[in-house]
């Protein structure tokens, strides 16, 4: 599986923040809302003014539990410390975090290829501002400067902390894309990668054979997508192999993933690794949460990603395809899956259903998911009823993603899709034959593979109008 | 720190100023390393206690799960919170550029 040189192998850990989907921050009423105007969510708690005191957020507990049991944590009791550091984006210069005990302590999370990785725990803290960099043209002549925004200050996060067992890039991948099903999954978080609400860091090291004590680490930051942590992962081992290899060492530092140069850049080396000054957070009083409490949570877990693909695949027997496997997977990745057993409950063609979903709306970004799933029925029921061609229906959907759902029908029609009648199928077929006597000939002998050749030409005479199944069926009867 | 036999020197001072961007002249050092000393000494004195069978206490309150539900409240107004800010642009408070990342 992996890529890596003959007798290297990989040892990578992941730290994933992800923040919670509560109504209000950590330790303050001011809402948690992404994308609102700068600064109106502030107040005298999550500025770190004097005098204020933090009152921890019922229901970021609850989340960081969910959680935690989603990963087989232990659940326990646990205290708040403060980690002391210096940077605009933190009002108070020092983050509420969980040092000593965490709420959540050692668990696993199992990867559909059947791995296992450990973690080591789930703790809660709080969110930082956002600072945003404007260069020297600003109005104060020649002069860097930073502009901070603290609605994000206090937002709940919870960091999950992987054991040192992922193996190879693709495992890195896999145990991140798991995770955020797991995360969407549990209702606690929305794990949007691209709006930053779900953060991957990569601690990644490389030793020489499996048997042999891990090498120095470094820890890879700014993984924006679950693609970056694949390539980032890949490039540092390789990188440090390089390294290794020519007889140098390597130096433990925080490196910094460029996506686009596709590369790791040195960001801090150890020297000047923080020293965060941990002590107990005075201001607040440790939380036990009850056995009961722990239960009923337990309880009211939804059905975990795993769960699922069980129960999605099930739908196509034994006849499903590695293809429609891959594709079943990819959309419980994306938790998607829900869109699939709806449409195929209503009476929806399964394999539709699962080539729409895990081809086209997957494709559509985050926003997909916000579709209204009996908008997205609808239209399905429209293509399996050969009202609309695949590539009509294609065409409708984004349109429906886009206006963040709607009615099939009326941007069908808006858009003059009309499903070809089968005069001017067969009128537009009578041109096409004409036009290529040869092909003709060949596809009369038998050479099936003109099939795709015709259904080709009557596609782009008639802007994708036709069914391709009618066109199919048209050519097959002028055969006979 | 965690060097529990090692008395507190200048150097510690010097490194835990600088943590908290304290810039201090010599005989301030000198005189802080005394006074944080005794502080540490003190301590020692707890520490040599016989504390065989107590359970660690992690606050001095005998408090637990004092939480608050998950409504939101008001906000404070931005424009006032903001006029007290010495520098502001966009609607953001202004600060000098700080080289490299957040840690
Ligand atoms: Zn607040």
């Amino acid at each position: 599986m992996s890529s890596l040189p003959e007798g290297w192998d990989m040892v990578v850990g992941l730290e994933v923040h992800t923040e919670l989907k509560t109504a209000t921050k950590l330790f303050c009423g001011c809402a948690n809302n992404f994308g609102d105007e700068p600064n109106t969510n502030i107040c005298p708690v999550c500025l770190g003014l004097p005098g204020s005191l933090p009152v921890l957020n019922e229901g970021a507990v609850e989340f960081a539990i969910r959680i935690g049991l989603a990963l087989h944590c232990v659940v326990q009791p646990s205290s708040f410390h403060r980690k002391n550091y210096f940077y605009p984006d933190q009002p108070k210069d020092y983050q509420i975090s969980q040092y000593d005990v965490p709420i959540n302590g050692p668990g696993y999370l199992d990867l559909p290829d059947g791995s296992r990785v450990g973690i080591e725990r789930a703790h809660l803290e709080e969110d930082t501002g956002k600072t945003t960099h404007v260069g020297g043209t600003g109005r104060i002549h020649g002069s860097d400067e930073s502009l901070v925004d603290y609605n994000r200050s206090g937002v709940p996060l919870v960091e999950i902390v992987s054991g040192p067992d992922i193996r190879s890039a693709e495992q890195a991948r896999g145990y991140a894309a798991e995770l955020r099903s797991i995360l969407i999954a549990s209702g606690a978080s929305d794990g949007r990668m691209e709006e930053g609400s779900m953060r991957v860091d990569a601690n990644v090291s490389v030793r020489r054979g499996t048997e042999a004590p891990f090498g120095t680490r470094c820890e890879i930051k700014n993984l924006n997508s679950l693609r970056s942590v694949q390539r980032a992962v890949e490039y540092e081992a390789l990188r440090q192999i390089a390294i290794l290899d020519d007889g140098g060492t390597i130096s433990q530092e925080t490196r910094h993933w460029d996506e686009d140069a596709g590369k790791t850049q040195t960001m801090r080396s150890k020297e000047e690794a923080y020293d965060y000054r941990y002590f107990p957070e005075p201001d607040l009083v440790p939380v036990v949460p009850s056995e009961a409490f722990i239960r009923q949570i337990e309880a009211e877990l939804p059905p975990m990603p795993a769960q699922r693909r069980r129960e999605l695949i099930a739908h196509f027997g034994d006849a499903a395809t590695d293809a429609q496997l891959d594709q079943a997977n990819a959309a419980v990745e994306l938790n998607l899956d829900p869109f699939i057993v709806g449409a195929i409950e209503k009476g929806i063609t399964p394999a539709l259903a699962l080539a729409r979903t895990a081809n086209e709306l997957a494709g559509l970004g985050d926003d997909a998911m916000s579709l209204p799933k009996d908008d997205y029925i609808a239209l399905l029921k429209m293509e399996d009823a050969g009202e609309l061609s695949a590539t009509q229906s294609k065409k409708v959907l984004a349109d429906l993603v886009a206006a963040g759902g709607g009615d099939p029908k009326a941007v069908a029609e808006s858009k003059g899709f009309e499903q070809l009648d089968a005069g001017a199928l067969d009128a537009t077929l009578d041109e096409i034959i004409a036009a290529n006597p040869d092909e003709w000939a060949r596809y009369r002998e038998g050479d099936d593979k003109l099939t795709g050749f015709f259904t080709g030409k009557v596609m782009a005479a008639t802007q994708g109008q036709a069914d391709g199944k009618a066109v199919n069926a048209a050519l097959r009867q002028r055969r006979s | 720190m965690s060097d529990n036999t090692r008395p507190l020197n200048e150097d510690d001072v010097r490194h835990v100023a600088k943590l908290a961007r304290l810039q201090l002249k010599d005989e301030e050092i000198i005189r802080f390393t005394e006074q944080l000393r005794s502080v540490l000494d003190h301590a020692a004195d707890v520490a040599s206690l016989d504390l065989e069978g107590i359970a660690p206490t992690a606050h001095p309150l005998e408090l637990s799960n004092v939480l608050r539900a998950d409504e939101v409240t008001a906000s404070s107004d931005r424009d006032e919170v903001l006029r007290a800010a010495p520098s502001v642009a966009d609607h953001r408070f202004r600060v000098p550029r700080i080289v490299g990342e957040a840690p």
